[in-house]
């Protein structure tokens, strides 16, 4: 049947329906298990090869040794397209993907985010240290 | 009547993105449209050259953020081709399955922005709530809603649970339910009908004659659909029907679009009741064989072409991509002429246009004509240009350093 105001119907049951949308961010966003979000780096796993830089389509990751067996990974957040190549690429699995999403900054100095190496000797269970620009 | 020329862009209210119209009226009518592009270039191709395959990827990806899986695919299709991988049928599979979901939420998207485009912004808000659905979907499949990455060379990154399969069929039958519903909407509502009804017109030669691709060209009765005449993925497996209309106006695209993603809804049981068991991705070296490949690749908006030709290293020497839009702009020159200025919108609308993915080249046009440059000359002819009109960019990037602390 052809006539105008075909959707008033659908209009009119929707009235006392619930939004559909959430009042982010005062109430929490519906995030993924899935979401490709902050890259997290496992210093006692790594060993220095670099194929995570290589790979890095923006430049975001840097490596660096600071001694035997100890490595820092810094990580540019500005940059970082969230693209988890790095962890595809690392072979020990020295870097998984979280699902941490909310990472703004207003202070850009803020965006390079260190996780520090083990201190030296390296402790067997020795934690990356969260470092201060730790976000929400 | 004398004519009158109105300008619309490069920066305008109505576009969403920059692109200038040059629109010459005899009164209300449209007698001719002149555009120009380019406003959007980003030397993505260049920037291909420069970026190992991998690397340029995620790249290609950020071409469009609405079909960025058909954009890596295309990619990804070609070299597999030059680096002879078999990509394992269960990424195929998965890979197909990424597509589909992407074509449904495009169509359902145009949808929203064809309906909003002639006011009747209550299907926008409805075909945007459905959408939701599909963009968690990817969001859980790939790890992301617009860039899902879900394309490796050799295969795809991520496997599906028995669990996230039998979700995505669950919200395939609501969407179905609910696209039966648009599709009894766009039909039977008569304002609608009659809005859409007999503007931007193109028949059957000419859209052939002027290239026309994807739904564009399938509503005018042109039947042509790679996924069915030159089957990649798993597209060779499935079933379905190419959706061709014989309206030849935007009324005709939209059934075209609409019956596509029924087709879409088919395509995905389909793939999800026959997904084999197995891998989903061979390893892929880092250097891949000299060669050059042309891959083809049915995008929502049309076809897709990407050209990469290797040499041996571990990045491109050339990559030339060709984005469905650019092959619509000169249909849409012939179907606006004729129309009234105010149904402009949704004629240029209902090619479903992108224009940042179109923009691919730049000519520089002289006194003396058209010229090629080197890429040292046209980098130094930009900063020149830019020199003269007051803008020196050495001195900007100094005075950057210096507030960011980074002088060296
Ligand atoms: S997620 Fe992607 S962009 Fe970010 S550091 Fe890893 S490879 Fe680089
Ligand atoms: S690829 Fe892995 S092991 Fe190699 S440097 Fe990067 S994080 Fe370390």
């Amino acid at each position: 049947m052809k006539y105008p105001g075909r959707m008033l119907g659908e209009v009119l049951a929707h009235l006392g329906a619930k939004p559909n949308t959430i009042k982010y961010p005062y109430e929490p966003a519906v995030v993924q298990a899935g979401l490709r979000g902050k890259i997290k780096f496992f210093a006692e796993k790594c060993i220095g090869c670099k194929i995570c830089e290589k790979d890095c389509p923006s430049d975001a990751i840097t490596v660096n040794k600071l001694g035997d067996k100890r490595f820092e990974c810094i990580f540019d957040l500005d940059k970082c397209i969230y693209c988890a190549q790095c962890v595809d690429s690392c072979p020990k699995k020295a870097l998984t993907v979280t699902n941490e999403f909310e990472l703004a900054q207003l202070d850009r100095h803020k965006l390079r985010f260190i996780f520090h190496a083990p201190d030296a000797p390296p402790a067997p269970a020795a934690q990356p240290e969260p470092p201060a620009a730790k976000t929400a | 009547m004398s004519k009158i020329t109105i300008p619309i862009g490069p920066q305008h209210p109505a576009l969403k993105e920059p692109a200038s119209f040059k629109i010459t009226l005899n009164g209300e009518e449209i007698y001719s449209m002149d555009m120009r592009l380019g406003y959007n270039h980003r030397g993505i191709e260049k920037a291909c050259e420069e970026r190992s395959f991998i690397q340029g990827l995620y790249l290609i990806e950020r071409i469009c953020g609405i079909c960025s899986h058909s954009h890596s695919t295309a990619y990804i299709q070609a070299l597999e081709e030059l680096a002879g991988l078999q990509v394992p049928k269960r990424g195929l599979y998965i890979r197909t399955l990424i597509a589909e979901l992407e074509r449904i939420h495009s169509h359902l998207l145009w949808l929203g922005v064809a309906a909003h485009e002639v006011g009747f912004d209550t299907l926008l808000m409805y075909t945007w709530r459905d959408r939701e659905l599909v963009m968690d979907h990817l969001a859980e499949i790939g790890g992301n809603r617009v860039n899902y990455a879900v394309n490796t060379m050799g295969g795809v990154r991520r496997d599906l649970t028995p669990d996230e399969i039998a979700h995505i069929l669950k919200d395939v039958d609501t969407l179905e339910e609910r696209t039966k519903y648009y599709a009894q909407v766009a039909t039977e509502e008569t304002t609608l009908v009659a809005r859409l009804s007999k503007i931007g017109y193109l028949s059957q030669t000419d859209a052939e004659f002027l290239g026309a691709v994807g739904p564009t060209a399938r509503a005018c009765g042109v039947d042509r659909d790679v996924r069915r005449d030159d089957p990649y993925a798993a597209y060779g497996d499935v079933q379905f029907k190419v959706c061709v209309d014989h309206h030849g106006d935007v009324y005709g695209r939209v059934l075209v679009r609409v019956g596509e993603l029924m087709e879409s809804y088919s395509i995905i049981r389909q793939l999800m009741k026959n997904m084999p068991d197995g891998p989903i991705a061979v390893k892929s070296p880092r250097r891949i064989a000299a060669g050059e490949v042309y891959s083809r690749y049915e995008a929502p908006r049309g076809e897709d072409c990407h050209y990469v030709k290797s040499n041996g290293t571990d990045k491109p020497e050339r990559v030339k991509i060709r984005a469905p839009t650019l092959a619509n702009w000169r249909a849409v020159r012939k179907m606006i002429e004729g129309n009234y200025l105010a149904d402009a919108p949704i004629i240029i609308a209902a090619i479903d246009p992108c224009f940042s993915c179109t923009d691919r080249a730049i000519e520089l046009v002289r006194p003396a004509g058209a010229e090629t440059l080197t890429w040292g000359a046209l980098r130094q002819h930009g900063i020149d240009w830019h020199r003269k009109q007051g803008l020196d960019f050495a001195e900007l990037n100094k005075k950057l350093n210096t507030q960011l602390g980074r002088v060296k």
